[in-house]
């Protein structure tokens, strides 16, 4: 809706725009430069990093866009290693990470090329695990679920890791491999990111997994915790245990962080040269004001109140850098 | 006289534009397919640079998406499951296919052609996409598991092949439709004459007559069935397995293609390649059932013309 009354006024303002391009000529850069609230915005944001906090990104380029079309944003998925690594080669602006930056290897490569940065939590992510409604189970231990997925596993049903759990054969249902939830599930439940049974029904669709999952009596499937609430009718939800009892995921379990080991934080890691630049400072300023609304377009959990106001202050840091 | 003269060297020039725009046209389709063929070559030529061919072509296990040494190259899987599907789709096509081009050609009525067939001709032009969510949210919960109680997974081989059948049944149908009415008159006159039943007539007079066309038909059909995407996509599944078992799901080349495609590997490494490797096997299959059906079609008719 937000989007259909923008687009009038969006008309209007870039044929004023173009008339006044007409009438002042090549005196454009000085206006543009003169205010940087609610002054036009242009330039480049280049992003790279994880694909789990690609999508959410990606969001908040698009809805930041509708307000400053000519700020081009790319965003790239090269993974949280891969993005870092150009970040701190001075290549990118900001730099999407599903983890902090790692302390021994990465943070003194940025420090010998002088990139220095803000860590800003933008989101939380979380999968849940679902059953069809017909499998009845209340809840998985991390032990079992690596049963079930881990690499060569010949689990044909969840009674083969509890024999009080039913028999019925398993129809199992997974993110596909360049999926940043694929990463994290296999990196936490079977120790080795990547590593996973292969004969389980792989989907970049989480809505097709819904459908499996939903369609098929023994059906099994992790996915992104977004996806669950959209269909929550539909599907059995899984608790996971990993040692300290039972515990189901829900917005506030996956943000208090109390669901392990399946929710963690997602980060931008603006750099404080760009942070300098208007362009990048009010994309930020954009993503954590309108954090809420993108998080639900780009189907992650938003960030609580608290964790908004400290990703402000994080924010005000990032510009004198750490 | 000179007017004359006029007119035709005016007349020469303007078939000469002609001829060269109509040589122009043919030649972008033409420079198309090389441009594929060169596309796909270059990456696959990369490709076994890493991969040894024969791990490609016999390996029995298809990975590529894995890392370390889950990582397996072999198409054997992806063929078995494209050829499998399409086996399904034919064994629901051909017979349908066929059956309803002897119909509409030998048995219906003017009145009764003039209608179905536009009405089987608009089924082919559904978008395969609508096919694809008909196969995975109506015809397999409700039909399959529902009315025939099949215990079926919710992606599963017999109902995306079924429905791979009839996406090219009316291309079989309305190919070998025009094959049998372009049989002679006089071929049926003389058939009835000598006391033929209509049934006799169709069968043993009209189809050998137009069994050329017929099956170009057929190879179209398979050619058609072997490169759909979107259903096996949508409703087969993306588990590239070995087997025979129709209630679960497989995944055929060209839906490998596009799964892998949409989602974001890097450029330029391994399993980018093995995109265009799969292409390159099936542009291949393609090829070859083309070709195929020239032969066939030429062989036939020397037969019978």
């Amino acid at each position: 809706m937000t989007s259909k009354t923008y687009k009038p006024v969006l008309a209007a303002f870039a044929a004023a725009l173009a008339l006044g391009a007409a009438a002042c000529g090549s005196n454009d850069e000085g206006s543009a430069s003169g205010s940087t609230g609610g002054g036009k915005l242009s330039g480049k944001i280049a992003i790279d990093g994880s694909s789990t906090v690609a999508p959410f990104t990606q969001a908040a380029a698009e809805l930041f866009n509708e307000e400053n079309p000519d700020v081009q944003i790319t965003v790239g998925t090269s993974g949280t290693g891969g993005g870092f690594e150009k970040f701190c080669a001075g290549e990118t602006d900001i730099s999407d990470a599903s983890r902090p930056i790692k302390d021994d290897e990465e943070v003194p490569v940025c420090k010998k090329a002088g990139v220095k940065y803000g860590q800003v939590q933008v989101a939380n992510d979380g999968i849940a695990v679902v059953t069809n409604k017909a499998l009845t189970v209340d809840c998985l231990t991390t032990d079992q679920l690596k049963q079930v997925w881990n690499k060569g596993s010949k689990v044909k049903s969840l009674a083969d890791v509890d024999p009080k759990l039913p028999d019925t054969p398993l129809s199992l249902y997974g993110p596909g491999t360049d999926s940043g939830t694929f990463d994290f599930f296999t990196g936490e439940i079977n120790g080795e990111e990547g590593v996973t049974r292969e004969d389980y029904e792989p989907s970049e669709d989480d809505n097709q997994l819904v459908t499996g999952v939903e369609g098929d009596d023994g059906g099994l499937g992790y996915f992104g915790f977004s996806y669950y609430e959209g269909a929550q009718d539909q599907l059995n939800l899984v608790g996971v245990d990993s040692g300290d009892g039972c515990v189901k995921p829900s917005t506030a379990t996956i943000q208090d962080g109390s669901y392990k080991p399946l929710a963690r934080p997602l980060f931008m890691y603006p750099s404080a040269k760009a942070m300098a630049r208007p362009e990048v400072k009010a994309f930020m300023e954009f993503v954590i004001a309108n954090q809420q609304d993108i998080a639900e377009a780009a189907k992650i959990v938003p960030l609580t109140e608290a964790q908004a106001g400290e990703a402000k202050t994080e924010l005000q840091n990032a510009e004198q850098g750490s | 006289m000179t007017s004359l003269a006029y007119t035709r060297t005016r007349r020469s020039v303007g078939e000469q534009a002609i001829k060269y725009a109509l040589l122009a046209a043919a030649a972008v389709s033409v420079l198309t397919t090389v441009l594929i063929v060169l596309s796909l070559l270059r990456e696959t030529v990369s490709f076994f640079g890493d991969v040894p061919i024969g791990a490609f072509l016999f390996g029995t296990k298809w990975t590529p998406l894995l890392g370390g040494d889950q990582q397996s190259f072999g198409v054997i899987p992806l063929l078995t499951g494209t050829l499998y599907l399409t086996a399904i789709g034919l064994l629901v096509a051909v017979p349908l296919g066929l059956l309803a081009a002897i119909y509409l050609s030998e048995y219906a009525s003017p009145r009764v052609r003039k209608v179905v067939k536009p009405v089987l001709e608009l089924l082919a032009g559904v978008p395969t996409i609508v096919f694809g969510y008909f196969a995975l949210t109506y015809f397999t919960p409700t039909i399959l598991k529902g009315f025939f109680g099949i215990e079926v997974n919710q992606f599963n081989a017999l109902s995306a092949g079924i429905i791979l059948g009839l996406l090219v049944l009316p291309t079989i149908a309305s190919v070998a439709e025009d094959a049998l009415s372009a049989v002679p008159a006089s071929l049926r006159e003389g058939a009835y004459g000598l006391g033929a039943s209509k049934l006799q007539v169709s069968l043993r007079v009209v189809f050998p007559a137009a069994l050329s066309g017929v099956v170009a038909a057929l190879i179209l059909g398979a050619s058609r069935a072997v490169g759909e995407t979107v259903i096996i996509l949508v409703a087969g599944g993306q588990v590239a397995r070995l087997g025979l078992d129709p209630t679960v799901g497989y995944q055929s080349m060209a839906a490998f293609i596009a799964a892998t495609a949409r989602g974001d590997i890097p450029t330029g490494s391994i399993k980018y390649e093995t995109i265009f490797v799969v292409g390159m096997a099936l542009f291949v299959i393609t090829l070859t059932l083309n070709a195929l059906s020239i032969r066939l079609v030429n062989r036939y008719r020397q037969v019978y013309e």
